[in-house]
Formats: structure tokens, C-alpha cells, sequence
């Protein structure tokens, strides 16, 4: 079912089936016929985890969407709420519960908080008066989903608003158990290293935790060798530029959630020639992506400008495989041709779908504000006037261009400037205000909170240091054949990844200047481990870093990770985890204020 | 290698282009030339054709195959959702009720699935278990229970729950004893630490163990149990409950302790953002003016200070334009509100825009107004570049050439007029473009473009011929005029008027 999470160094599967066992479990306390009432939030990673027929096995018989008033007729013994840890979702349970019909049959309530139980949501219940009614009150602890086969996400969308503007701890604490959790199935790791103040907590809690469940000595040899625990405001300028791998764009263009994909669906025309033009679908188009399928997997990581060459090569392979049915004289080969088709189906479907879709990318990459937009940031991550007021910027708020964009902009001029002089922000800040709402003062203070936008202090620059000594502005660039992890932006290299680099090689030590001007301490641990799990390296083998970012990732940063990882000299390969798959857009988003 | 120019130059090269040029030429040369050239499609190798060529392919695969009996593909419904996917069975499952009776017919069929036929899988280790120590079937006290103001209602026996959890309740549990049973979920009442000192340390113990629920939990005991002072003076020394107390308070929106909170601390502008947020959920326009009244006084720094009086101004000015505006449109006396009914309020608009309605509605309106531009300008000290790009936008949607005209028209003392756009004439043509303004409109003011590449950029991509033929017959490019020639309808005026300029023998050509 869900074998390409099988495919990497590490096999997540073991993962998903545990946590699919959980869910079992949970589902069989409850016993008689069910109704799931979902947390809309929470169906699609889920979906990661389990379908519809897992839940029909524990005769879960219907699936409703939470919402106000009552609840859908359902003919089940139990109601079971399937939910986040929020206070708002609590009065929809409530209001759900208390207009339930006390003249039909009598119907068993539970709840199923979704990663952690929270006491603040139980008080609302109970304020509400239906605490009492609800039997099981449990939690389930998916904290880290895995999305692929290197690939694991908390999909927690509050997760840096809560770190790095709230100073709340709590995703950092459901980081250090889901990393628990890992270690339980994979053995201890023997090395941590870090760098920021929430890797500092985090490192600090598991350790903590490892000391509490001492009675329970882990006989697991470690799959992982290190662990490295980054900070997302280690480097806030990574998400702010504009992806250019092809999954990254996709992302950036038409947002990535839970591997699925929603696209208009023009391009995508009835499947046979005749029936066309006539009524063209108009729902989005709804993709999964992911390495279970092989062309993606191969495009993904790219630079877009080198996917266009790949489609057309396969578009040749499987042309030129259809037309073997010609030379198929004898019943062998034709058995033989027989017997290749569904996976030739396949493999066209798909080809088909990703030209469609690298048609629409190419319509918005090929616009002139593409390019406009492209160069700025170019301009500003290679270090050439960001201390002034910045015409394109100045002209996207003129025209209106949407917020966030603008904040995307402004905040990375920012980031390569190490703030903005006071006359540049003031400037900027008004415009804003001006031109999209004096209400945005808000999300002005919450971006200066996070350090995205911010007066220059000291009137210092550090950022040409870092840049420099990180080689974060590479100047020949290869899209077709990279030779560096600047090819997922096209000449900037991920400082994030470019950190997780230089640690696999040489190490930390030969950027102890730059670790220093960087936010947060800097560490390692070591987790010892009994004689017998210790393990001996074979020559040429590589190592396994499991690398956490605490407070998101951007799918280019992924790119560049996988990039690394399939260097033949390497040394390290790589599986990542994160609170969050994101982008500049969605990261934006979630820090700006909304009415309560 | 042609294969290698793929989009057009590749992005690493956008901004070294850009920065050649900038280093030799001026910075309007470079904004203005090497952007567009960058996107001329005439190889014949490039992705636009490889795109069509995969496409072409897989068309012509799609006669061959057909594509009903892909059995082994998985099933996907056309939103892509795989069917049995969880979102999609939320969909199916609930549309019941009245639902087609075809729908029906299937999800009786659906639950008349036999479960009893299913093996239950049996568990070898849980998640849970690694983190709990031993499972706990039917373990559902909440921890609320424990600090309810009659926590002997927890003590009440439950269904389903063995005897064995009763008996661990016990009054001897130190804090720290107490936190660890919290975190497991289970029942502590901490109603039975009444000193300050206790309380402290099971606060100190929460902290400890980073568990924010645990926090959370001790928080709302001491909130409830201490006074207001010394609980805010306890937390001030304690950062990281402190933090968690605040996003606490902010979570169940209790404001006003909020506000205390951030007075005590001193913390001036969190205390004064605070509350100014609390506008966004004021829907009356008049109590949401009166609320920002209150906000002017609010120790903001003198920046925001500035902004947050302009947002009161601008919302008391929109009051009063409303009211008057809604009155003239429903009279339908005023010529301008009956051509161009209001498509929505003005209230809560930002500045810009409301200046762009006052452009819009009141464009003549003398100063003394409220609604007039000018005094909105004057008002909220909008820059010359601001009012210019907002006034040409209203003008020129209104087709109103004569303001734009004005717009731009200015005289010296000699009474000689001159054009003068602070925004640059490029500018103004492509908001006069994007108002579908006519060719003899667009024409003038592409002419008054200074820069060269820029307006013959322009004039070929709006279709200004003349101007396009005068500048090449100024530059005395033949070779550009003769490719121009081949771009204007045949036999019309403008293909004329090249060949006069092109078989005229009074021009020195430079190629």
C-alpha cells in the first residue's frame, strides 16, 4: 500500500504500521458500529496513514466533517470525534453533543485528541457542561507522518508562530517525543547536534525523557547515526526566496498539501478524443505526489529548467515502446509486449499528467514578473542594494500586488541586510499600511518579533560574512548537471543545508565565526549506546542523519538534502523531518493576525 | 549547445545579465531592455516545442490504449482522490440523506458489509505503550477532574475502570510526583497544595518537564488560586510559564487580565498592540471608531503612533463619505453614482484605495471637502508618486483623458506648458494600456518616454505604429523598419508610410 516509504536507507513503513496499529487499538475500545466526526484539518494526513477500509474493518460505518448544530442521522453505537487540540473546535463538539436527540437511541460519545489530549480543551468541555458525556477521551500520538520514503512531517501549522513569537513550547515538546517515538522503532542515536535555542530544548527534553524510561533498556541496533536539530531561525532566508525545483514550484504556485496537489483542471482534457471541448470538468484536478511514482520521482528535485528535456526523453521511451507491438511476430513477444502494458499505461499517464503540469508552471515562470520578481531576490541574496528602497518592491505595492508577496520581498531584503535602516523601513512599513490596511501593523510587530523585519542594529551587516564564508552565492550555476545545492535556487545555496554540509564535512569547527554571528548555541550530545549495538562502519558506507527542522521546511531545501545524499562521495545520506512543510507564502500566512 | 537553453536563458544568469548591465549602463537601461529580451522564444530547440512534443506523444498514445480497463492502476475518482481515501469516503458516507437513490442503493450495500468475517489484527506493541509504561484500558479521568472546585466528584467509580487506579490516589505525592502523574494523563488533585511554595515548585516542576499541557494546567491552578499580584509577580522571574501564561491568556481571549498582565510587566507596546488588536473585532463602524479613539493614546512607538491616528482619521472620513455617498446614489441625482453604481462600501478600505474612490466619485470636489483628493492628500501626507499612479488609474478607468492630461501637464511662469510624470511616462502608459485607453491616447504619451529602447519596447508591444516608425527613421535603422514593415496589415497607411520613409533618399541609413 504504501511501499515507496520503503524505498530509502530507512524503512518508514515500520513507522507507519505502528501508528496504524494505534489506530486499531483506539477504533476497538470502542465497540459496535461507528461514526468518525473529523477535524476537517486532520483527514488529510491521516490519509497518509490509513483509507476508508482500515476504518471499515473496525466498523467505522459512516465519516462526517465537524461542524455546528447537529450531528447527521447515523444509525451507529458510537460517536467518535476525531480532533485537534483547540478551543474552537471544543464549542463545535459541544454544540454538536447538547443538540443530540435524547428521544433516539442512546449513543456512545468519544473523543480522539489528535497529537496530545489538552487540559485547556477538556476545562472548555467542561464550561460547556458535556465533559461527563464522553466516555474515551484519548490521545493519539501521531506526531511525526511519514510523507515519503525520507520524509517525516508533524504537519503542524502553528508550530514557529509558537516557538519564535509565543516562546510556547509545546510543538517542541511533541517534536522531542515524536523523536522518542523514532528512536523506539530505530534504535537510540548516538549523536545529536544542534544549533538554535528551541534545538537546544529539544535536545535538552529528550535527554530528559531517555533518563525517565531508563527501566526499559532499547536492544534496537541504531539505524540513524546522528541526528542534527536546526532552528528555523537559524536561517530565515531560505523559504523567503522563490523555489525553483519542479516540486518546489508546484508548491509555490499551487500549494502542496499532504502530497496532494489541487490544479485546474483545463489541461487535464477528457481522456478520449472525440469527447472533448464539450463539458470540460469543472472541479480542480486533485494529484498525488510522491516517489511511489517513478517520474516524479526522477523531476522532483530538479531545477525546472532541466525537467523539460527529461519529459521529451520519455516521451520518446514510450513511444518507441508502443511501437514495438509491430515486431511482435511470434505469441511469445506478444505475450511478452501483453505483460508490459499496464506498467506502460502507467508510466504514459503519468508523463501525461506531468507535461500538463509543467505547462502551467512554464506559463507563470516564462511572465515578466516572474522574472522581475526573480532577479530582485537574486539581486538581494547575492548581496547588491539591499540597504535601499527597492524600485520593484515600490512598484508591487503600487500596483497592488498581493500582501504577502510584498512581505516576502521586503522580509528578504531584510534577511540579506541584516535588518533594513531605519529611513528604508519606516518607508516601506508606511506604504504598506497605505496600500493594504493600517490593520497590518499587526503583522508588521509579528514579522519584527520573528526577526523576518527588522531595523538594522548596530548598523551592521553581517550577512556578506555569512554569505561569503558559506558560499551561499555560487556564480556558475549547472540547472542541467548540478555540481552544488545552489541548483534548487538557481545560484543561492540553502544556508540550512549548506550548515548540514559543512557539518558531514569537515565539521562545525571550521565555521565556528559564522556559528557565532548565527542565532542560538551551537552543540552536541552523545547518547551512549551498550557495547553490542555499537556499530562498525563498513568502508564506503554511509552515514544516516536524521535532520530535524524545528519550525519548517521548504521542499528545496528537501531537493538539495536528496541531492547530497545521492553524491557518490558523499558520505552522509539523508532523512529529514520537520513541524511542517511549508513555503515563504504559507509561513507568511501563518504569522500575520486575523480577527479572533 | 542549443538543448541547453531551455526557458530562455537560465535564472542563474538573470541576475549576472542584470548586473553586467548595470555596472556598464544606467539602472533605467537595465530595467527597461534586458528583461524583455530575455523572453523571445524563436529557438526551435526550446521547451515550449519539447513540452508539445511530450504532449503529441502522449496524444497519440491515448488512440492506442484504452483506458477503461486499467484494472491494476488504483482507482481515482476525477478530483484525484484515490477512492477509499479518507476525504473521499467523508463524502460518500455522509451524502445519505437525500442523496439520489442510486446513492443509497450503494451505501446499503456498503454497510451491509460483514465485519464479522474480518480478522481483527492483533497487536504486537503500540506507540503509546512506549510512552505510557503499561497500557491503561479505559482509563478516561481528565485532568480537569483533578482541579475542579469538587475534585471529590473524581473519586466517583466509573464504568470500565479497574479497581487498581483508585487505589493510586494518594495525598503524599510530592510535586514533582505529582507533575510526572499529569503528564501520564492521570488523576492528581492539586487543590492540595495551599502554600505559595508549593504551588511554586509544582510550577517549577511543569517547566521542567517542557510539557506546555502540563504548564497550561498548573497555570489555570494558580490563576484561579492566587491573586493577581502575586502571580504576576511570580511569573515575572519565570520566563518560560510567563510565555505560556501569555499564549494561554490569549488563547480563551481573556483580555483584560491580559492587558493587566502587560502593564505590570512594563511591557508598553505588546500592551498597546494588544488592544488595538481588539478592533478587528469590532463590526459596528461607529464603535470601531470610537474604540481606535481610545487607541490614539496608547504608548505605541511614535511611528505606529502616527499610524494608528491616521487609521482613526481615515475611518471617521469614511463614515461621513459613506453616509453622504449612499444618499446621493439612492436619490439618483448624481450623474456619476448613476453610470457607476458603488460596488461596495467604503468603510474599512485602506487609504489608497479610499483614495482612489475619492479620484473616482469626487475628483472635482474643491479642497474644503472631505471627500476630495486633495484634501485626503493633504490630510494623510500622501506622496506626489501615490496620488499621481491612484489619480491616473481612477481618470483613465473613467476614460476621463482630460484629467489624465492635466494630470501631467504643468506650466512655468512663461505660461509654456511641459509634461512631467513623476512616475516615469512608461508607467503611465501601461496603466493607460491596462485601462483599454485608444491608440491616438497611448501614442502621446509613449512618445514622451525618454528613454529609446523603452519606447520603441512600448510602441511595438501596444501597437503605436507611428511611433515605432518615427523612431526608427530617428535612429536610422533601416534594418528594424523593414522587419517592422512585415509586422503592419497589408496595404494599410502605416505600410505606406514606410515605404515614403524607406525609399526617401534624404535619410542616411546606418545599416
Amino acid at each position: 500500500m504504501a511501499a515507496h516509504l520503503s524505498y530509502g536507507r530507512v524503512n518508514l513503513n515500520v513507522l507507519r504500521e505502528a501508528v496504524r496499529r494505534e489506530l486499531r487499538e483506539f477504533l476497538d475500545k470502542c465497540a459496535g458500529s461507528k461514526a468518525i466526526v473529523w477535524d476537517e484539518y486532520l483527514t488529510g494526513p491521516f490519509g497518509l496513514i490509513a483509507q476508508y477500509s482500515l476504518l471499515k474493518e473496525h466498523e467505522v460505518e459512516k465519516m462526517f466533517t465537524l461542524k455546528g448544530s447537529r450531528l447527521p442521522a447515523a444509525d451507529v453505537k458510537n460517536i467518535i470525534f476525531f480532533v485537534r487540540p483547540r478551543l474552537e473546535l471544543m464549542d463545535v463538539i459541544a454544540e454538536n453533543v447538547l443538540s443530540e436527540d435524547r428521544r433516539g437511541p442512546a449513543r456512545d460519545f468519544h473523543i480522539l485528541f489528535v497529537p496530545r489530549r489538552s487540559l485547556l480543551c477538556e476545562q472548555r468541555l467542561k464550561d460547556l457542561g458535556v465533559l461527563g458525556s464522553f466516555i474515551h477521551r484519548e490521545e493519539y500520538s501521531l506526531d511525526l507522518i511519514p510523507f515519503d520514503g525520507d520524509l517525516l512531517s508533524m504537519e503542524s501549522e502553528g508550530a514557529f508562530k509558537e516557538c519564535y513569537l509565543e516562546g510556547d513550547q509545546t510543538s517542541l515538546y511533541h517534536a522531542a517525543k515524536g523523536l522518542m517515538t523514532l528512536q523506539a522503532l530505530y534504535g537510540t542515536i548516538p549523536q545529536i547536534f544542534g544549533k538554535g535555542e528551541c534545538a537546544r530544548q529539544v535536545a535538552n527534553m529528550m535527554i530528559r525523557m531517555k533518563r525517565e524510561f531508563t527501566g526499559s533498556q532499547n536492544s534496537i541496533f541504531p539505524v540513524f547515526d546522528n541526528l542534527l536539530l536546526l532552528d528555523r531561525n537559524v536561517d530565515l532566508l531560505t523559504p523567503l526566496a522563490t523555489q525553483l525545483t519542479y516540486e518546489g514550484l508546484i508548491d509555490e504556485i499551487y500549494g502542496i498539501q499532504n502530497s496532494y496537489v489541487k490544479l485546474p483542471p483545463e489541461k487535464f482534457a477528457p481522456k478520449k478524443q472525440g469527447e472533448g471541448g464539450k463539458d470540460l470538468p469543472t472541479e480542480a484536478k486533485k494529484l498525488q505526489l510522491n516517489s511511489a511514482e517513478e517520474l516524479y520521482a526522477e523531476i522532483r528535485d530538479k531545477n525546472f529548467n532541466a525537467v523539460g528535456s527529461v519529459l521529451s526523453k520519455k516521451a520518446k521511451i514510450i513511444s518507441a515502446a508502443f511501437e514495438e507491438r509491430h515486431n511482435a511476430k511470434t505469441v511469445g513477444e506478444i505475450k511478452q509486449f501483453v505483460s508490459q502494458l499496464p506498467h506502460m499505461q502507467a508510466a504514459r499517464g503519468s508523463l501525461a499528467n506531468h507535461t500538463s503540469i509543467a505547462e502551467l508552471i512554464k506559463d507563470v515562470t516564462t511572465s515578466e514578473d516572474f522574472f522581475d520578481k526573480l532577479t530582485v531576490e537574486q539581486e538581494f541574496m547575492s548581496g547588491i542594494d539591499t540597504d535601499k528602497v527597492n524600485n520593484y518592491i515600490e512598484d508591487c505595492i503600487a500596483q497592488k500586488h498581493p500582501l504577502i508577496k510584498v512581505l516576502r520581498l521586503v522580509c528578504l531584503q531584510s534577511v540579506c541586510n541584516s535588518g533594513l535602516k531605519q529611513k528604508v523601513l519606516d518607508y516601506y512599513k508606511r506604504e504598506i499600511l497605505q496600500t493594504y490596511g493600517y490593520e497590518h501593523i499587526l503583522t508588521l510587530y509579528n514579522l519584527e518579533k520573528a526577526g523576518l523585519l527588522k531595523p538594522q542594529t548596530g548598523g551592521r551587516n553581517n550577512y556578506p560574512t555569512i554569505r561569503k564564508t558559506l558560499r551561499l552565492w555560487m556564480d556558475d550555476v549547472n540547472e542541467q548537471n548540478p555540481t552544488d545545492i545552489s541548483y534548487v535556487y538557481s545560484g543561492y545555496a540553502p544556508l540550512s543545508v549548506r550548515l548540514a554540509q559543512l557539518l558531514s564535512r569537515p565539521g562545525w569547527r571550521s565555521i565556528e565565526e559564522v556559528l557565532r554571528i548565527l542565532p542560538g548555541p551551537h552543540f552536541e550530545e552523545r547518547q551512549p549506546l551498550p557495547t553490542g549495538l555499537q556499530k562498525k562502519r563498513q568502508p564506503g558506507e554511509n552515514r544516516v542523519t536524521l535532520i530535524f527542522f524545528l519550525g519548517g521546511v521548504t521542499f528545496a531545501e528537501i531537493a538539495a538534502l536528496r541531492f547530497l545524499s545521492q553524491l557518490e562521495d558523499g558520505g552522509t545520506e539523508y532523512v529529514i523531518a520537520t513541524t511542517k512543510l511549508m513555503n515563504g507564502s504559507s509561513w507568511i500566512e501563518a504569522l500575520m493576525e486575523r480577527p479572533s | 549547445h542549443a538543448c541547453l537553453v531551455l526557458f530562455g536563458p537560465h535564472w542563474g544568469a538573470a541576475v549576472r545579465l542584470g548586473l553586467m548591465n548595470r555596472t556598464k549602463g544606467d539602472e533605467e537601461e537595465y530595467w527597461n531592455s534586458s528583461k524583455f529580451k530575455a523572453f523571445t522564444f524563436d529557438d526551435e530547440d526550446d521547451e515550449l516545442s519539447q513540452l508539445k512534443e511530450s504532449k503529441r506523444a502522449v496524444n497519440s498514445l491515448r488512440d492506442f490504449v484504452d483506458d477503461d480497463d486499467d484494472d491494476d492502476l488504483e482507482r481515482v475518482s476525477w478530483s484525484g482522490e484515490p477512492v477509499g481515501s479518507i476525504s473521499w469516503s467523508i463524502k460518500e458516507t455522509a451524502g445519505n440523506s437525500g442523496s439520489t437513490h442510486e446513492g443509497r442503493e450503494q451505501l446499503k450495500s456498503r454497510n451491509s458489509f460483514s465485519y464479522a468475517q474480518l480478522p481483527k489484527p492483533t497487536s504486537t506493541y503500540s506507540l503509546s505503550s512506549f510512552f505510557r509504561g503499561r497500557t491503561r484500558p479505559g482509563s478516561f479521568q481528565s485532568l480537569s477532574d483533578a482541579l475542579s472546585d469538587t475534585p471529590a466528584k473524581s473519586y466517583a467509580p466509573e464504568l470500565g475502570r479497574p479497581k487498581g487506579e483508585y487505589r493510586d490516589y494518594s495525598n503524599e505525592w510530592s510535586p514533582s510526583d505529582t507533575v510526572r502523574r499529569l503528564r501520564k494523563g492521570k488523576v492528581c488533585s492539586l487543590e492540595r497544595f495551599r502554600s505559595l511554595q508549593d504551588k511554586l515548585q509544582l510550577l517549577e516542576e511543569a517547566v521542567s518537564m517542557h510539557d506546555g499541557n502540563v504548564i497550561t494546567a498548573v497555570l489555570i491552578f494558580l490563576k484561579r488560586t492566587l491573586s493577581k499580584e502575586i502571580l504576576f509577580r511570580e511569573l515575572e522571574v519565570r520566563q518560560v510559564a510567563l510565555r505560556h501564561f501569555i499564549h494561554f491568556l490569549k488563547e480563551i481571549g481573556d483580555q483584560k487580565l491580559l492587558l493587566d498582565l502587560f502593564r505590570f510587566l512594563d511591557r508598553t507596546e505588546e500592551l498597546a498592540l494588544s488592544q488595538y488588536r481588539e478592533h478587528l473585532n469590532i463590526q459596528d463602524p461607529e464603535k470601531r471608531k470610537e474604540f481606535l479613539k481610545t487607541c490614539i493614546g496608547l504608548p505605541f512607538s511614535a511611528e505606529d503612533s502616527a499610524h494608528i491616528q491616521d487609521h482613526y482619521t481615515l475611518l471617521e472620513r469614511q463614515i461621513i463619505i459613506e453616509a453622504n455617498d449612499r444618499h446621493l446614489e439612492s436619490a439618483g441625482q448624481t450623474e456619476i453614482f448613476r453610470k457607476h453604481p458603488r460596488k461596495a462600501s467604503i468603510l474599512n478600505m485602506p487609504l489608497v484605495t479610499t483614495l482612489f474612490y475619492s479620484c473616482f466619485y469626487h475628483y472635482t470636489e474643491p479642497e474644503g471637502t472631505f471627500s476630495s483628493p486633495i484634501n485626503l492628500k493633504k490630510t494623510f501626507k500622501i506622496p506626489d508618486k501615490q496620488y499621481v499612479l491612484t489619480a491616473l488609474a481612477a481618470r483613465a478607468k473613467l476614460r476621463a483623458w482630460h484629467d489624465v492630461d492635466a494630470l501631467f501637464t504643468t506650466k512655468n511662469w512663461l505660461g509654456y506648458t511641459k509634461k512631467r510624470a513623476p512616475i516615469g511616462f512608461h508607467r503611465v502608459v501601461e496603466i493607460l494600456h491596462k485601462n483599454s485607453a485608444p491608440v491616438q491616447i497611448l501614442q502621446e504619451y509613449v512618445n514622451l518616454v525618454e528613454d529609446v529602447d523603452t519606447k520603441l519596447n512600448l510602441a511595438t508591444k501596444f501597437k503605436c505604429h507611428d511611433v515605432v516608425i518615427d523612431t526608427c527613421r530617428d535612429l536610422k535603422d533601416r534594418q528594424q523598419l523593414l522587419a517592422y514593415r512585415s509586422k503592419v496589415d497589408k496595404g494599410s497607411a502605416e505600410e505606406e508610410k514606410i515605404d515614403t520613409i524607406l525609399s526617401s533618399s534624404q535619410i542616411r541609413w546606418k545599416n
